[in-house]
């Protein structure tokens, strides 16, 4: 997956004879490309390529690249230039990688991350700046597009609020009068917890036992069985990538999941269903996608993306995708012209993606989606929608202050 | 707590223990005998996971995939010290960590390469899926007591090879003065390269007896580096009665700590190490 | 010229050489050296100790985070802070802590200090972590850059990336003649020799458990100071910046820049960073050429870069003798 077309090898040489002292430094210096019409649109990508969240940022970036291959490959009339970096999920690494799009690429749109603290990182940069424009194409974290938010900052994602309140609604209806909230012991997952607890709470349940894992273990059995003796209606579940896969499993394998119903925001079953197998079926989650969307755009997609990467779409892929759309709508709006930073906000703040596959969305003056939140529930390892959550949420955005 | 939920959580403990204890057994061979502080070994782990995830594609069963696994894993182990780690045992054993470091960034892209990004699964073997009851809400899954049976074979055979055979006796002898084994006649050099390979299939081993529960994924094998380091640590280094002594004191400390301390569940097992630390700086069974 | 002093002029020439580097790089890459010199600061404080002392710390990164930590407490959300007040403050914070973590380490040795020091950075990782008032997971800002004034006078511009690039460059070159000082001293005889043999060292009279403590505690506040440039320079901390992997990160880059040299984990820090900066542009997938360097170094380099400088400076050293007798 090399990115990059045009390296000036030159640079590795002096950087070596700069280390040796020598000091020769010339070769730092970056050739200054004159930005006219025709100069590529630079699109500067910070998601994790190594680890265990690789996955997300492959599919991120493979559908953002297939939306814009779909439009003509061109954004506002102008070729492309991608430039990714792996972000290691690492923070003391963020803000070097973040600098080195903006600074040394001097990119014209920032894509990334996947990690909360990344992103806080990301938006400390490039919050002040005028430029470039960031779009977050995964990262939950209320604050992004709460108390941190800028004109600059957009999100295509979801934050960690969105798709955790209306499950509590969701347990509720189904009945459930007490439930065990259950989750890693980090920032992402105490805003869903809460979220979860908040709207279960309003609907007349109550949370009894709230248990916290250490991150990032994957050993949960002391929790299945304090869970097993409290005897809750319901239990209300985040975790994701191999603690998703792994929670679910045993959850099965303890014999809990016919004796109390599992509930969470879709990334429990979300990418991961089929490595969960058998363990998986039935359980019923909100998200602000699902495989089986009854519209257009998701059946197109879904054959488009399976058809180019041999791998089938998720919600993570459906995120790349629509920032693909934002970016071309965008840009199309000012007539490729990158230099109009103000028209390009004024565009991106007023756009509909009408072709997601997750069902239209528009921007809530925060800069994230107002979208639907979908119930859905695992059949043959496929997450399928059974109805609408809630419709056109928007989140809080509690302490931002353009919302 | 009521005494149901003090015995499940009892047995919890002793399974998480025997876990902890296969995952560490490869680390205290090397480490202790040939003194390798050996980074990769959550590397191999995942190795193990996904050549049993591979060979399982082809043979359809988990105990031959794992035997094959483990013949593969044993040739690797030996190639790679042959190839690499014997040049260092002269030098000082920090370099060993920084070839084992270079090692993890490699095999993790290895990974990549041969099996990309997915997650995927194991299924438990048709004989080992059943469950049995423990209380009245919580069944408990055959395949895991499957797993605790092995780390005990895994245990009792350690303890037989290294105490009871001739292989046992030169490994011992090298661990103790190298030299002198040496001048005794013992290839020494051939010892160290049979004892790293029997780490690095335990570390597959475990990887790989694991794979039906965990599944298989990028990253696996660094969350169990670490604990593996508290566990062979506490114990006492090199000392394989000590790695199972730590490995039960870890099990049983977590899972009740994550019960009863919920607040200070991440730091106990740190703490446990602290103390015991303390208490004998040379770990429960490590010669002073 | 004898090898040391060949070294010495090579050291001089290099710190030239950054002297100058401002006027001939772009922001990027001002940006990318600063934290290079400050990973170096970082590494160069763990040398103190691995190099020198012989205690391999495997929690280092508790200091430089903490002091981070610390910063961005005390830092109030609008109004900038002297830095007057708030570095004593951090250095005094991280100084107490390597004290008492160190109070408990020192007390083992070998593998087993490695460890019980990765249990105490483990633990600080975990308050930090789970700490919904400090950020959790996701960390903290620093809001404002600290003022340094003199009556008055604002006389440094910490908002301007060249004076933070000088004024790590010149607390980059203070370490590193601190830590010389330091080591010539009768202080640092005494910890060289508790490398070599600790019992002969001891049955010498010196209590070496306290010399031990001492350098653990000046390795500390010197990786709390370079926690504290980062935290300035990037207005971030993070969990992230105290966890066992930025502790092994740091052991890896003085291992591989040279232990016991003070100058070479600053090599280290440099030459990982540059490869990792150019592998990067040409592929997302740096971990494979990473991760064969390393390998090579180690198979190839037996006493790490600085080694390597050495032997070079040993070869021009005995050019130069050569060169010199048909006069003599």
């Amino acid at each position: 997956m090399t990115e990059k077309s045009t390296p000036t090898r030159r640079q590795f040489v002096a950087g070596a004879a700069a280390t040796a002292g020598l000091a020769a430094a010339g070769g730092f210096v970056p050739a200054r490309v004159a930005i006219a019409g025709a100069a590529p649109v630079k699109i500067g990508i910070l998601l994790p390529y190594s680890g265990t969240y690789a996955k997300l940022g492959e599919a991120i970036t493979n559908a953002l690249k297939l939306r814009i291959e779909q439009a003509g490959g061109k954004l506002g009339g102008r070729a492309i230039e991608y430039l990714a970096i792996d972000s290691e999920m690492s923070v003391p690494k963020a803000p070097t990688n973040t600098n080195k799009l903006i600074k040394k690429e001097k990119v014209d749109f920032l894509v990334g991350p996947v990690h909360s603290g990344i992103a806080q990182a990301m938006a400390k940069i490039v919050g002040p700046r005028e430029t470039p424009i960031m779009i977050v194409p995964n990262a939950g974290s209320n604050l992004v597009t709460g108390s941190l938010c800028a004109p600059n900052i957009f999100r295509t994602s979801f934050t960690n609020w969105q798709p955790a309140y209306p499950c509590g609604k969701v347990m509720a209806d189904d009945g459930h009068k007490t439930c065990v909230t259950i989750a890693w012991k980090y920032t992402a997952g105490r805003q869903m917890m809460d979220a979860g607890t908040d709207n279960f709470e309003k609907h007349g349940g109550k949370v009894v036992q709230d248990i916290q894992v250490s991150f990032p273990k994957v050993e949960f059995q002391a929790q299945l069985s304090e869970i097993a003796s409290i005897k809750p209606d319901a239990v209300f579940a985040f975790f994701a990538g191999g603690g998703a896969v792994k929670f679910v499993k045993d959850y099965a394998a303890a014999g809990l999941k016919d004796k109390i119903p599992l509930y969470g925001p879709g990334f429990l079953t979300e990418g991961v269903s089929k490595a969960q197998g058998a363990a998986a079926e039935g359980i019923r989650t909100t998200l602000h996608y699902a495989a089986n969307l009854d519209n257009a755009a998701n059946g197109a997609f879904r054959a488009a993306y399976q058809k180019a990467f041999g791998k089938t779409a998720d919600v993570f892929a459906v995120q790349g995708y629509d920032t693909g759309s934002l970016l071309i709508q965008a840009m199309d709006a000012v007539g490729g012209d990158t230099g109009a930073t103000r028209d390009l906000i004024a565009a991106m703040e007023g756009a509909t993606i009408a072709d997601s596959p997750r069902g239209a969305w528009t921007m809530s003056k925060a800069h994230n989606p107002i979208q639907d939140i979908y119930l859905r529930q695992v059949k043959d390892s496929v997450n399928e929608v059974l109805g609408v959550a809630a419709k056109a949420l928007q989140d809080p955005a509690t302490g931002c202050k353009m919302a | 707590m009521d005494i149901s939920l003090f015995l499940v959580l009892a047995l919890n403990g002793i399974q998480y223990g025997f876990l902890l204890f296969l995952v560490a057994s490869g680390l205290t061979l090397v480490f202790g005998i040939m003194g390798i502080i050996n980074l990769a070994h959550g590397a191999f782990y995942m190795l193990g996971a996904y050549t049993v995830y591979w060979l399982v594609g082809y043979t359809d069963n988990l105990f031959v995939a794992i035997v094959l696994g483990l013949v593969i894993m044993l040739a690797f182990g030996y190639l790679l010290e042959r190839s690499a780690i014997s040049f260092l045992y002269k030098r000082d054993h920090l370099y060993q960590v920084l070839l084992t470091y270079g090692l993890i960034l490699v095999l993790d892209e290895m990974q990549r390469i041969f099996w990309g990004t997915d997650f995927y699964s194991v299924p438990v073997p048709q004989i080992l899926s059943a469950s049995v009851p423990l209380t009245e809400t919580q069944d408990y899954p055959v395949y895991r007591l499957f797993i605790s049976v092995m780390c005990m074979a895994v245990a009792a055979g350690l303890y037989l090879l290294i105490g009871r055979t001739r292989l046992g006796m030169m490994i011992r002898a090298g661990a103790s003065n190298r030299e002198m084994a040496q001048v005794l006649g013992v290839d020494i050099g051939r010892v160290f390269a049979i004892v790293f390979s029997i780490g690095v299939a335990l570390a597959a081993f475990s990887g790989m007896i694991g794979a039906p529960v965990s599944s298989v994924y990028p990253g696996m094998g660094e969350q169990i580096l670490i604990v593996s380091f508290v566990v062979v640590v506490i114990g006492g280094i090199g000392s394989v009665k000590g790695a199972f002594v730590g490995a039960m004191l870890i099990g049983l400390a977590d899972t009740f700590g994550q019960v009863l301390l919920p607040d200070f569940a991440s730091v106990v097992v740190y703490a446990v190490m602290a103390v015991v630390l303390l208490w004998r700086p040379q770990g429960l069974f490590g010669r002073a | 010229m004898s090898e040391s002093r060949t070294v010495a002029s090579l050291l001089l020439a290099a710190v030239a050489g950054l002297a100058l580097f401002p006027f001939a790089s772009d922001e990027f890459y001002l940006e990318l050296f600063t934290h290079f010199m400050v990973l170096g600061i970082f590494a160069m404080s763990l040398d103190l100790l691995i190099g020198y002392t012989g205690l391999v710390s495997f929690g280092h990164a508790a200091f430089f985070g903490l002091a981070g930590y610390l910063l961005a407490i005390i830092t109030p959300e609008s109004e900038a802070m002297s830095l007057w007040v708030s570095l004593p403050v951090c250095l005094a914070g991280v100084a107490l802590a390597a004290l008492v973590i160190g109070w408990f380490s020192v007390r083992t040795s070998g593998i087993y200090f490695i460890m019980i020091t990765l249990a105490f950075a483990q633990m600080t990782f975990y308050y930090f972590n789970e700490n919904v008032a400090l950020g959790g997971s996701d960390g903290m800002f620093i809001f404002t850059k600290p003022t340094v004034g003199i009556g008055g006078f604002e006389i440094i511009d910490l908002g301007d990336p060249t004076t933070v690039y000088y004024a790590v460059l010149a607390s980059l070159v203070a370490c590193y003649l601190l830590l010389s000082m330091v080591l010539r001293a009768p202080f640092g005889r005494v910890i060289k020799a508790i490398r070599v043999n600790e019992h002969r060292t001891r049955a010498l009279g010196y209590d070496t458990r306290r010399y031990k403590l001492a350098a653990f505690v000046i390795a500390g506040t010197m990786a709390g100071f370079a926690g504290y440039l980062e935290a300035v320079s990037t207005g971030i901390v993070s969990p992230g910046h105290l966890s066992w992997h930025q502790s092994g990160l740091v052991l890896i880059l003085v291992i591989l820049g040279g232990m016991g040299t003070l100058y070479g984990p600053v090599l280290g820090a440099f030459a990982l960073g540059l490869l990792h900066d150019q592998v990067q542009d040409v592929t997302v997938h740096w971990q494979l050429v990473q991760g064969i360097f390393v390998i090579l170094v180690v198979l190839f380099l037996p006493h790490g870069i600085a080694g390597l400088v050495a032997r070079l400076a040993r070869r021009g050293a005995a050019l130069a003798e050569r060169a010199r007798e048909p006069e003599s």
